[in-house]
């Protein structure tokens, strides 16, 4: 028994139209600053005066957004009380929109208390919209949520299946400025999720299709997006991408790359998509080496690739995923990714490192169980760039 | 020679569960930093007649207590899951992922979600304890 949860999903150009819509009387838009000097904020506000609804505005998310700001959100809530909650921005806005809406809903709950198990009650106060300005977190469509625990330098990967917003806006015209380092960090970041949602061991026949088609879409689009910004069919394609791998791997779960990728980036401040999609081809020859057969094969097979057998599909997964990210200026390495760390510092947070990657949900879902030396290894694999032989 | 099997949810049992526990490796690293006990709740299906409960002391990786509570009202762990033994099956079995039974609540928690979500590791680890124990079960 396992559920296939969605947003109505609202998506193309003009999507943002749909916003004109709603029935209502009071929207409260969670965004960042940025979304308002971009006059993204203005974009949506319109539309919402269109549907009369009076209008509100946080923008005070952070990247990577803290506990502190997810409260203090959520107490601008309970202040204006609105009947829908429009999340605005990349995956920290979206993630920290759905955070502030469980505890507007619920507010006897502190965010740490986020978990998918508990019966929240959601939908008493208010409704969701999530509206995505990057091409890659997909939290459009996810009831996943990332929060950061400062004090405890980790983050929290958390969600429950009823903050799934109910409406998600895939407009391009708002991933069309996003500038190329952006751009690659997301749209690995969407690779990443839909690799992972397609092997996961919680991989099942109603995710499998988004998560390939995204994969097929990213080998596609990535370089050219990265390349020429201005490529407005590159630019939906991945847009709509990161909406699909989303859906996928919400419905079939991340694993082992987000995993220990949470952690480094809670530990050395990398942003998400550059984490997780760092460590997907470690991760993957790890899997490969583990109990076969593994997926990896029909991704290899449906992006024409040389695929016999399982190894050689992997192999060749990895040799792609290697050469895309060094077509769109990713690093390989995390050494390569942290040039101003010393070897000495990093070892000196291994411990850490792996305590926060085992305390990462999404691992429980890794087709291939890690020890506690296994995780280690591939932190230090990973640091030196080392092909994963264990 | 084949392994004599012990009946699920007999004191026997738990022995031996403890026992893997205490034997496992992979458990002491995956739960270091757990504290926190547990009624595990058989409830009553097949030939169990009456709910059985399981108490489990786990801390730091080793279980330091384990027995079937005579009277369930003496202790409150922190932690309660019940289930019908078919779905304990299940997980023994390796057919169901545990923290996948939380989610389609086919097993029912009681205790702070957060905390188990922190600890999905460590659940792995134990139910893998579990599949050492040649088990019957009464259905």
């Amino acid at each position: 028994m396992w559920y296939f949860r969605s947003p109505e999903i609202v998506f193309g150009e003009d999507a943002l139209d749909h916003l004109a819509y709603l029935k209502g009387q009071r929207a409260l838009i969670v965004t960042d600053e940025a979304m308002a000097r971009m006059g993204f904020v203005e974009m949506v506000k319109a539309k919402l005066v269109q549907a009369d609804l009076d209008c509100d505005v946080f923008d005070q998310v952070e990247p990577e957004p803290s506990l502190e700001t997810v409260r203090r959100g959520a107490a601008f809530m309970l202040e204006k009380k609105p009947d829908w909650i429009v999340g605005l921005g990349g995956g920290s806005a979206l993630d920290a929109a759905k955070a502030m809406w469980i505890l507007y809903e619920r507010p006897d709950l502190a965010p740490e208390e986020i978990n998918p198990i508990d019966d929240l009650g959601l939908h008493q106060k208010a409704r969701m919209v999530a509206i995505s300005t990057t091409s890659g977190t997909g939290s459009e469509t996810t009831w996943a949520i990332v929060l950061t625990d400062r004090q405890e330098q980790r983050k929290i990967s958390t969600g429950a299946p009823e903050c799934m917003p109910d409406i998600a806006i895939v407009d391009p015209a708002f991933a069309a400025h996003m500038p190329p380092r952006l751009t690659a960090d997301t749209g690995l970041d969407a690779l990443t999720h839909a690799i992972e949602g397609y092997t996961s061991s919680w991989h099942n026949d109603f995710a499998d299709g988004l998560c390939l088609k995204a994969v097929q879409i990213i080998f596609a689009y990535l370089p050219r997006a990265y390349a020429d910004g201005e490529d407005t069919e590159a630019r939906e394609k991945m847009h709509n991408a990161a909406a699909l791998a989303g859906l996928g791997f919400i419905n079939s779960l991340a694993a082992a790359a987000h995993a220990l990728g949470h952690s480094l980036g809670a530990v050395f401040h990398i942003p998400h998509g550059r984490a997780v999609s760092l460590l997907l081809p470690y991760t993957i020859q790890f899997n490969a080496r583990g109990v076969q057969p593994t997926r990896y094969v029909d991704i290899a097979r449906l992006l024409n690739m040389s695929a016999a057998d399982d190894q050689e599909g992997a192999n060749s997964l990895v040799s792609a995923i290697c050469d895309l990210e060094r077509q769109v200026g990713q690093p390989l390495s995390i050494r390569e990714a942290l040039p101003d760390v010393a070897p000495d510092e990093f070892a000196a947070h291994l411990d850490k490192l792996v305590d926060n990657a085992e305390m990462d949900a999404t691992i429980v879902a890794s087709p291939r169980d890690l020890s506690t030396d296994d995780t280690r290894r591939l932190f230090e694999y990973a640091y030196e760039g080392k092909d994963v032989d264990f | 020679m084949s392994e004599e099997k012990v009946t699920f949810a007999t004191q026997a049992w738990i022995e031996q569960f403890h026992a893997e526990i205490n034997k496992s490796e992979a458990y002491r690293q995956a739960a270091k930093t757990w504290e926190g006990d547990f009624y595990f709740i058989i409830e009553a299906e097949g030939a169990l007649t009456e709910p059985v409960y399981m108490y489990m002391d786990l801390w730091h990786g080793e279980s330091r207590g384990a027995f079937i509570a005579q009277d369930p009202s003496a202790r409150s762990p922190e932690f309660v899951i019940s289930a019908p033994v078919s779905t304990w099956k299940e997980v023994i079995e390796l057919r169901l992922d545990p923290i996948k039974g939380l989610l389609t609540k086919k097993l029912k928690l009681k205790g702070n979600m957060a905390k188990i979500m922190r600890a999905v590791k460590a659940a792995n680890e134990l139910v893998r304890c579990t599949t050492r124990v040649p088990t019957d079960f009464p259905l």
